[in-house]
């Protein structure tokens, strides 16, 4: 792209004049940041994170331009260094969209194969509320976060590798999510307690893959049917008849391939059942829709999950106030215009889900819990497809949303159909710890259960 | 009635498949293929609900 060099350059946000500019406070508070940056300086505007200029974009027409962007113009590949030391070296965070195209041909995400994800999905929903007894209270963050762990190694994997995890699976995935502090833009490798901690998970989940393996290694090979995807890659072997990916390889590709799909989710259904409790006539609406479809004889299919309209309201609006990401960042490769700005080659551009999900022109109370703004006619989603953003948009939209919408459906399908749930805290005390790249709700989180 | 696609916004989750195998077929590079851009009526009970269940929103009827 030529861009003319008269153009101006980016208004700079208020503050950051520490040594790495904003980096602080967006360790503290990286929303109040991002709608300072978009109060101040409007749709194009820029502060400064360690030795790059981040030019934020909001609203739908400079979103547009981001989330259609081809790589060469805009690349993921280089924006999130505090992935690499989670992943290991080799293990790639992003693919061009003809590479994920065909990771979603063959990555069990297929409309086809998600009737027998919900299945899987209500089953490891249901395996987890059998320990419950009759009433009793559990810790959101660590709950979804535990059941998303099985769901997504289930589906993602196999069934028979869920089966060989337990809780210390989960635990210790929670310390690499932990150890995403924004801190990682200076240095990935800095020398502090949560990246101590995230690369002894990974060690240790290297070696729980790894006593998985040796079992495996000293059983009989298993016919076809039983297969799941790590019996696949072990059966990949060098000519001297060595195994052609190292455990950690292996175990790096399944973080990755949860990753996406793991805090994300977890994070959403927690925030999902806040919402619902702080608004009982909500809650009375969808219990309502899924006793109508328990009465009709329906069980947890796919089919009976996608007429379920107001519970996938009632998620989209969780989305909508609470994105699991709420800055998705880019390395511009070129100059590029936006707005009428000059974006220097090599800045970070950024789009933020959390500030374009609630302008008020295209949200009305966009503070507020409304489920109804999805329902037609208002159909807030599709009317504003470049900032109701909580997947993304655009060619790298998340491959994963009609699975996540789908895991989401079905977790709430069968909690609510059994279960009564009752904030266990004051409703407004439920918040988001922002301290880490990878956004998680603040712990204490803890809500009641009773049998219905 | 024509059927059109957004190629910038299909990622090839394959629903239109499920819904119209017909009309639409996603190859094994993940790439939709339209096979009759202009169906018969009889197709549009399946080509309305890939429309309205694309993930993406990447698919659009145009009436004659």
């Amino acid at each position: 792209m030529t861009v003319d060099v008269a153009l101006r350059e980016p208004p700079k946000v208020s503050g950051g004049e520490a040594e790495h500019g904003h980096l602080e406070e967006l360790r503290h508070d990286p929303i109040g940041l991002m709608r300072r940056t978009r109060a101040e300086c409007g749709d194009v505007g820029e502060f400064r994170l360690a030795q790059r200029d981040v030019v934020l974009l909001t609203g739908a027409g400079a979103n547009e331009l981001f989330f259609r962007a081809p790589e060469e113009v805009l690349d993921q590949a280089e924006a999130y260094p505090f992935m690499t030391p989670i992943f290991g070296q080799g293990v790639v965070f992003d693919a061009p969209p003809e590479r994920r195209r065909e990771m979603l041909h063959n990555q069990a995400l297929r409309d086809k194969f998600m009737r027998g994800h919900a299945a899987t999905i209500a089953h490891e929903v249901e395996t987890m509320v059998g320990g419950w007894g009759d009433a009793g209270t559990i810790d959101l963050l660590d709950w979804f976060a535990e059941l998303t762990i099985y769901t997504s190694s289930a589906c993602l994997i196999g069934r028979k590798f869920r089966g060989e995890l337990d809780g210390r699976f989960a635990a210790l995935y929670h310390d690499l999510e932990k150890g995403t502090d924004a801190i990682a833009y200076v240095d990935p490798y800095a020398p502090i307690d949560s990246f101590r901690r995230r690369d002894e998970a990974r060690v240790g989940l290297v070696a729980l893959v790894q006593a998985v393996m040796d079992r495996r290694q000293a059983e009989p090979a298993p016919g076809d049917e039983d297969r799941d995807l790590l019996d696949v890659l072990m059966s990949i072997r060098e000519e001297d008849g060595s195994l052609r990916f190292s455990t950690d390889t292996v175990t790096g590709m399944f973080i990755s391939m949860m990753f996406a799909g793991h805090h994300t989710t977890s994070g959403t259904a927690a925030w999902t059942l806040i919402e619902l409790l702080r608004h009982p006539a909500e809650l009375a609406a969808v219990r309502a829709e899924l006793d109508e479809l328990a009465a009709g004889g329906e069980e947890v299919s796919y089919q009976a999950l996608r007429e379920m309209p107001r519970l996938e309201s009632a998620i989209k609006e969780a989305l909508r106030l609470h994105p699991p990401l709420i800055l998705v960042l880019r390395v511009a490769k070129e100059d590029i215009e936006v707005g009428g700005y000059r974006i220097a080659a090599g800045k970070f551009v950024g789009a933020s889900p959390a500030v374009s999900n609630r302008i008020p022109e295209d949200f009305p109370e966009p503070d507020a819990f409304v489920p109804e703004r999805y329902l037609e006619p208002r159909a807030e989603d599709r009317a504003n497809p470049w900032t109701w953003i909580p997947f993304g948009a655009g060619r790298h939209r998340c491959v994963g949303a009609p699975f996540a919408m789908m895991q989401l459906k079905a977790i709430f399908s069968v909690l609510l159909r059994h279960w009564d749930f009752e904030l266990a805290q004051p409703a407004d005390s439920y918040r988001n710890d922002h301290s880490k790249m990878v956004v998680q709700l603040a712990q204490p989180c803890a809500a009641h259960y009773r049998r219905r | 009635m024509r059927v059109l696609v957004d190629r910038d916004l299909c990622q090839g989750h394959g629903v239109c498949e499920s819904e119209a195998p017909a009309v639409f077929a996603v190859n094994k590079g993940g790439v939709l293929e339209v096979l009759d851009e202009s169906p018969p009526e009889s197709e549009r009970a399946g080509v309305e609900a890939a429309v309205s269940f694309c993930p993406t929103h990447a698919l659009r009827i145009q009436e004659d």
